[in-house]
């Protein structure tokens, strides 16, 4: 990574009471990429979270901002810089005594740089881009966890931030919620541009939401990398947290998890290195067309792709294997078959797409139109694995549209 | 040497004890100067220090004219039957406007204060700070000292001194009600009593302790709420204890102050 870290934790130590939580953590957090600190429960991924924004001061160590230490600022420093953040708190922390219109609206009222016109246009913005309308006057007590989360994300985005912080955003909520969070981070990310860090629970998930991935284990930083390099690791400890909190199957689908995927890839790589038998990938992709920067259109996509993840495995047979890639991506691993059975393959999905699934989403979720996207790539010997799915990925083209009067 | 020990050791713990309270007040009156300080910080919170003042002074108004209305009836019964014996009934006046303006109305009124503001102030701040709100603020960059406490400070100041005239005034008719009405003294002589024996000396008096007592009431309730995370009790119990720590330390500091006071205004 040629460019600075935006914030570089050096030898952060901390203690709260008798217990030392953090000893030693040094992490760096580049511009534009989401971290995902996990760990185990009580393992100090919270405190590292408010060492961040400033909420607690660390007993040693250093941190530092595009470079500069934050014990050499001044207090109008320390305000710019926090000014960068915003922080979605576990259990929402909104102000209960502010209705929601009020909350979102805080931030940007206390800071007395906008008029009132102008808040009340970004607020309602925000509200309408998380599908908050009806709720306005509501107060926090009287919102259900999902809805409250929503409102904590909107009061954390209205300021437009440079890095948010997010504490264990998706706890307690159901798959689809998860997956839509997930996919509205990411979402967001990409069009916010903002520096992510999430720390999170949710295991395999989040790494297809996080660029890279940070593991915290009694204090310390036990690994550091690209969440591939995280999921390859050969550490005891790091293997047994991921394979601990892996399912077999994917909580969202139903279909085989990344790392079985994984596994059988290898397998089949094998099978074609030795005894010549070919073996195809098609690679799935579903993504919203419009809506998709609503809380409905994340709602729906993830309600689709777990629709459209059964009906691809509907058109498999028991000897192909289907995992998610990514969280709207899906690889279909197809033994004993060449590229032109693999295209046959993706036709007979198209067909079964276009009897099925456009009534059943159209009557859900109205207005929100998808497309799949399908990418064939038969494995050549002397490639590897990681070139197979680019190859796939870049020769996708479009499978099927959803039409808008369905 | 064990003996020693075992004699010295509870009063080890009364000393402990003492400096610990001192050293409270001390960190209690650097957060009263804050929060006062960052009331004159600009931009002025005009609308969170109004409600503020409904909260604190309106709400107040009716609690403050029953106990008012019963404080000067038994003043003035009790007056009464004193004066009595020595037959100098019409001194009933200047005893129940005297004992109001100075002690009464001032101490009283904290009190009732304490009982319904400083209560639920308490509570309020340590429910935001245990659910993480206050931490919210902070990461908002807003300041919680100047949001949360600086309008309820300037509030207080405003509607204590009110408040305090208004338990004196409604205070007077109840020792009226009493005095005259049940016990037959002519009303005439009780209020001219009222009048001449009370000097702006009293009342000014009176006025500087209702401002000392609203300093007292708000920075322990503020104090006791804002820093509800560091108790040994967690959650729902932590905000229990910040309550009751607030009125109790509130209402023994008021009557501490009252008597300090006294002494320096006689």
């Amino acid at each position: 990574m040629a460019d600075l870290p935006l914030i570089q934790l050096q030898d952060v130590v901390k203690s709260l009471g008798v217990q030392r939580v953090l000893d030693g953590v040094s992490l760096s957090l580049y511009r534009g990429q989401i971290t995902a600190i996990i760990g185990k429960s009580g393992s100090g991924k919270s405190v590292l979270l408010k060492h961040i924004i400033g909420l607690i001061e660390p007993d040693g160590g250093e941190i530092l901002f595009d470079g500069k230490p934050r014990s050499s600022m001044d207090a109008a420093e320390r305000s710019a810089v926090k000014r960068k953040f915003s922080y979605v708190f576990q259990d929402t922390a909104l102000f209960d005594f502010l209705n929601v219109f009020e909350n979102i609206a805080l931030p940007l009222t206390e800071r007395h740089v906008l008029s009132k016109a102008e808040v009340a246009e970004r607020v309602r913005a925000k509200l309408s881009q998380l599908d908050l309308h009806d709720v306005e006057t509501k107060y926090p007590s009287q919102l259900s966890g999902g809805m409250k989360k929503r409102v904590a994300l909107a009061r954390a985005l209205v300021t437009e931030p440079e890095i948010v912080l997010f504490d264990e955003p998706t706890t307690g909520l159901d798959p689809i919620r998860k997956n839509a969070v997930h996919s509205m981070i990411l979402d967001y990310q990409r069009r916010f541009g903002f520096t992510g860090v999430v720390v999170s629970h949710e295991i395999p998930e989040i790494f297809f939401v996080a660029q890279r991935v940070a593991m915290i284990d009694e204090g310390r930083i036990l690994i550091e990398g690209t969440p591939d390099e995280v999921q390859s690791s050969s550490s005891r400890e790091v293997r047994n947290f991921i394979e601990g909190l892996e399912t077999p199957r994917d909580e969202l689908t139903g279909i085989d998890s990344a790392a079985i995927g994984q596994t059988r890839l290898l397998q089949e790589m094998g099978r074609l290195q030795r005894f010549r038998i070919p073996f195809s990938i098609v690679l799935l992709a579903v993504e919203a067309l419009d809506g998709a920067d609503r809380i409905v259109g994340h709602m729906a996509g993830q309600a689709l792709f777990k629709a459209f993840a059964g009906h691809v495995t509907h058109n498999t047979y028991i000897t192909d294997t289907c995992f998610r890639h990514a969280i709207n991506k899906i690889i279909v691993v197809l033994p004993d078959t060449g590229e032109a059975q693999a295209r046959h393959f993706c036709g007979k999905l198209a067909r079964t797409l276009r009897s099925h699934i456009a009534q059943t989403t159209g009557d859900t979720f109205k207005g929100f139109g998808f497309t799949v996207n399908a990418g064939v790539a038969q494995a050549k010997i002397d490639s590897s694995l990681p070139e197979l799915i680019s190859e796939a990925d870049q020769s996708k083209t479009v499978l099927f549209i959803s039409r808008e009067d369905s | 040497m064990a003996a020693l020990v075992t004699l010295r050791s509870p009063i080890a713990a009364v000393g402990r004890e003492v400096l610990d309270f001192v050293r409270l007040l001390g960190r209690m009156f650097l957060f009263f100067l804050q929060g006062f300080a960052l009331i004159f910080q600009p931009p002025f919170q005009f609308d969170k220090i109004r409600q503020q003042i409904y909260f604190i002074g309106m709400k107040s108004v009716f609690v403050i004219c029953l106990t008012a209305a019963f404080t000067g009836l038994v003043l003035g019964l009790q007056g009464y039957y004193a004066l009595v014996k020595y037959g100098s009934t019409a001194a009933l006046g200047s005893a129940v406007a005297l004992s109001l303006v100075r002690e009464m109305g001032p101490v009283l009124t904290a009190i009732m204060v304490i009982a319904r503001a400083g209560s639920s102030m308490a509570a309020e701040i340590g429910i935001m700070r245990v659910s993480e709100q206050i931490d919210a603020l902070e990461t908002m960059d807003i300041n919680p000292m100047r949001f949360l406490i600086s309008p309820r400070i300037a509030a207080a100041l405003i509607c204590f001194p009110l408040l305090t005239a208004l338990f004196d005034v409604v205070g007077l008719y109840g020792g009226y009600l009493s005095g005259s009405v049940l016990l037959g003294l002519n009303p005439t002589f009780y209020f001219a009593r009222a009048q001449s024996s009370v000097e702006m000396s009293d009342i000014l008096g009176g006025f500087a302790k209702s401002l000392v007592f609203a300093m007292v009431v708000l920075t322990v309730c503020c104090f006791q709420g804002y820093y509800t995370h560091t108790r040994a009790e967690y959650g729902a119990k932590g905000v229990s204890m910040s309550t009751t720590r607030a009125v109790v330390i509130s209402c023994v500091l008021v009557l501490v102050t009252d008597y300090v006071l006294t002494t320096f205004l006689l």
